[in-house]
């Protein structure tokens, strides 16, 4: 057991933190975000080059990284810098690609920055159970004509290509029957409705009409998709957990910098007790919350059920602590904190729709349970 | 990164999991795990069979006869021993007073106590609160005044744990007067045999004698008992505060604690279903469950920064707030488990040889003393709201 980063994970650490620090302020992120994608090409173009997208996946599919805590470093410095370029959607499709060893050409399309992908899978009356899918998928002569809407896909409206998922049998939450399909969101059919979200980034609400795709577009076996939507739900998880994280990080930073600054009734308001032991606590959970990541991080590619109990053990904190820490960035500063131009609030933003990201503290704590 | 334990640590677990299994005597672990009183007699023999099996002092540098114990050999063995119902080692000389005579004593101090410390000779207790000064730990005035080779003590110590079984104190004493109030505080030896030392009882809310009152009455201590230097006492303290601490979390006691809770839950019934089945309880049990997981990899994360060379300090005060109050919420949780079978109470119950019928399920009779004795772990060794000052003012400045 170790709980340090080898040399080189700690160089992409450094790597993608230099970039945010250096090219990526909190105006170019609105910048960004305004663009017509959603995010500037340009720089993810960039991150590309880099290999940003590659260390999220292994060398079996073509990539040079894909362990839990590749994607940890990754998201945690992208969360620094609350950066918009679709990584979360790549990471999600593209699992779903890995975990079924097919399509490699479109994921290395992907890793090299082009062709980006989307998960498209939870639906209107989904919520946050992963085998619920009503969509369907019924045999034809030459493939399967897909039906169904699909819910809040993550960068959905930029995406060239959709894993979506349709059932091809059983009832709508059963674990059998759910299949994986890769559709081009310009095939006929496919109605894409974009829109921004409260904290800044894109997703999109999917009708499909009786989309027509030839057998080849199945990904992995028939009927058995679910667990390859377990691990990107897993890897997601992990990814937004990071991204909290490194968001808190950022707000506590902050809030600690006003604490020493601002001054009421003659003194810094850090001098007032108050203040200081609220800020403590936050200190404390934030600990807990890199504990969970890490634990969460050493499960990733094992075992389902321990992999699951970590997830669920990190995205039940992340919900519970995130929250505490994101209001209390923002009482803390006061009204500062409630205006558009000053950052912290867009941290905070960030952080509590994390919690609506692949199931929220109660979700996962009911998890727990059931484990 | 690797959470998975390497060849050598899994050979470690199997050794550490063989000595608790042939070497933890029946009886004890019995009254561990029911939570029954334990004796001097019972601590004086767990110490004996740790120090023969070398366990008791692992942690220590090789330097002084340790082991050199990591964070993950640490972690195994807290984890292994309140599993298997391994009584708590009294901490006072083997984790407290060992590391300061080692940084600061005297070479004739550390070849005087540290055996005796080992062989049990020794059974030392903690002389730092006193009635005037509990939080304030620095505004203590309890007088250690030079008389030619000798120090006269006078004034009182309290809370002093375990203090009715020990024989030597370490104390925090006032020489000086003069500047800050740290800066006139040393640190001494006392022999509890000594002429003007006395030992009142202090009995605590639940009924049990775990603390005292210790008075000193024109105590005369050789020079030689003082460790460093004088007015340096402070200083040393807070080196202790922080050094060994590495039980703090008490990650392995709030194990067995959820362990004993699971088991109670799944006996106790509501509406007519196992209590665990409850969708209110098991939820709760949950969340204690996930900060539990968590905190076990602070904790490591904490040990071994601190191995690498990195002084453990206000991340000490991290561990221990929420340890504490991780363990609260399991007795806590516990407490209520029981239904109204919290509420009854045999004292007698709690020694061993007791044999009439329990009242209520035989795990109840303890639960709801043991909730009350562990509201003082968020007091002791500096409350929990000191705690948070030491991280406004070490960590973040403020």
């Amino acid at each position: 057991m170790d709980f340090s980063h080898t040399e080189e994970r700690q160089m992409l650490a450094d790597m993608v933190g230099r970039f945010v620090r250096d090219q990526y302020d909190i105006d170019t992120r609105h910048a960004n975000a305004k663009l017509e994608q959603g995010y500037s090409p340009e720089h993810w173009e960039q991150l590309a080059e880099l290999g940003v997208i590659g260390a999220l996946f292994g060398e079996d599919v073509g990539g040079f990284g894909g362990a839990g805590f590749d994607i940890a470093v990754v998201f945690e410095e992208l969360g620094r810098g609350l950066v918009v370029e679709p990584f979360l959607a790549t990471l999600l499709g593209g699992t779903a690609l890995a975990a079924t060893q097919s399509h490699a050409d479109q994921l290395e399309a992907a890793m090299a920055g082009g062709g980006q992908l989307a998960l498209a899978h939870g639906e209107p009356a989904s919520r946050y159970t992963l085998s619920h899918v009503d969509t369907k998928a019924e045999k034809t002569a030459d493939g399967f004509r897909l039906n169904g809407n699909k819910a809040v896909v993550i960068s959905g409206g930029s995406a060239e290509t959709l894993v979506v998922s349709a059932r091809t049998s059983g009832e709508a939450s059963a674990s059998d029957g759910i299949s994986l399909f890769l559709v081009p969101a310009a095939t006929k059919g496919v109605h894409v409705r974009s829109y921004g979200t409260v904290d800044g980034y894109q997703a999109a609400e999917i009708a499909l009409n009786d989309v027509d795709v030839s057998s080849d577009a199945l990904i992995g076996a028939e009927g058995q998709g679910l667990a390859a939507i377990e691990q990107a739900n897993a890897a997601g998880i992990l990814a937004v957990s990071a991204e909290a994280l490194g968001a808190i990080e950022v707000a506590l930073d902050m809030t600690l910098e006003y604490l020493k600054t601002r001054k009421q009734f003659g003194v810094p308001i850090g001098k007032f007790q108050a203040l200081q032991h609220r800020m403590a606590d936050m200190m404390i959970e934030r600990e807990q919350i890199r504990s969970a990541l890490i634990n969460a991080a050493g499960h990733l590619n094992g075992a389902a059920a321990e992999r699951d109990w970590h997830m669920s053990a990190l995205k039940n904190l992340i919900g519970r602590s995130g929250r505490k820490i994101a209001e209390e960035s923002i009482q803390m500063h006061g009204g500062i904190a409630m205006t558009w131009e000053y950052a912290v609030g867009h941290f905070a933003k960030r952080i509590i729709m994390i919690d609506h990201l692949f199931g929220d503290e109660d979700h996962h704590l009911q998890q727990i349970v059931t484990a | 990164m690797d959470l998975n334990y390497t060849t050598e640590e899994q050979a470690f677990q199997q050794e550490v999991r063989s000595f608790f299994e042939d070497k933890l005597p029946n009886d004890l672990s019995r009254k561990v795990k029911e939570n029954k009183r334990l004796t001097k007699q019972d601590m004086e023999t767990w110490h004996a069979i740790l120090n023969d099996a070398g366990y008791l002092n692992a942690h220590w540098p090789e330097a002084f006869g340790g082991k050199g114990w990591n964070a993950i050999q640490r972690d195994m063995f807290d984890v292994e021993g309140n599993a298997a119902g391994a009584p708590r080692v009294v901490p006072f000389g083997i984790n407290m007073l060992a590391p300061v005579l080692m940084a600061f004593g005297s070479e004739e101090q550390q070849e005087y106590h540290l055996p005796r410390i080992l062989d049990g000779t020794n059974w030392w207790c903690q002389g730092y609160s006193e009635p005037g000064s509990g939080s304030d730990l620095a505004s203590l005035k309890m007088s250690a005044v030079r008389d030619g080779d000798e120090y006269v003590l006078n004034g009182q110590k309290t809370w002093t744990t375990l203090g009715q079984h020990a024989n030597w104190i370490f104390c925090l004493v006032r020489t000086s007067k003069e500047g800050k109030p740290q800066e006139g505080i040393s640190f001494m030896l006392v022999d509890m045999n000594t002429p003007g030392v006395e030992v009142r009882p202090i009995i605590l809310l639940e009924g049990t004698h775990e603390v005292n009152e210790v008075w000193f009455t024109d105590v005369r201590v050789p020079a030689a008992n003082l460790v460093g230097e004088e007015n340096k006492g402070w200083t040393y303290a807070k080196y202790l505060l922080v050094h060994e601490r590495s039980g703090i979390a008490g990650v392995g006691d709030a194990m067995a604690g959820i362990e004993h809770l699971k088991h109670i839950a799944k006996d106790q019934k509501m509406n007519g279903k196992p209590l665990a089945e409850d969708a209110r309880f098991a939820a709760r049990l949950a969340e204690i469950e996930i900060d539990l997981a968590a905190m076990r990899t602070t904790n490591m994360r904490i040990m071994q920064a601190a191995a690498a060379g990195a002084p453990p300090g206000p991340e000490v005060s991290m561990l221990k707030i929420k340890g504490t109050v991780l363990r609260q919420t399991i007795n806590d949780l516990t407490r209520r488990a029981l239904g109204p079978y919290a509420m009854p109470f045999v004292s007698e119950a709690l020694d061993l040889g007791y044999n009439d019928e329990p009242i209520g399920p035989d795990y109840a009779n303890p639960v709801a003393t043991d909730y009350f004795n562990h509201r003082k772990t968020s007091i002791y060794g500096g409350s929990n709201e000191i705690q948070r000052n030491i991280i406004s003012k070490m960590m973040m400045g403020l």
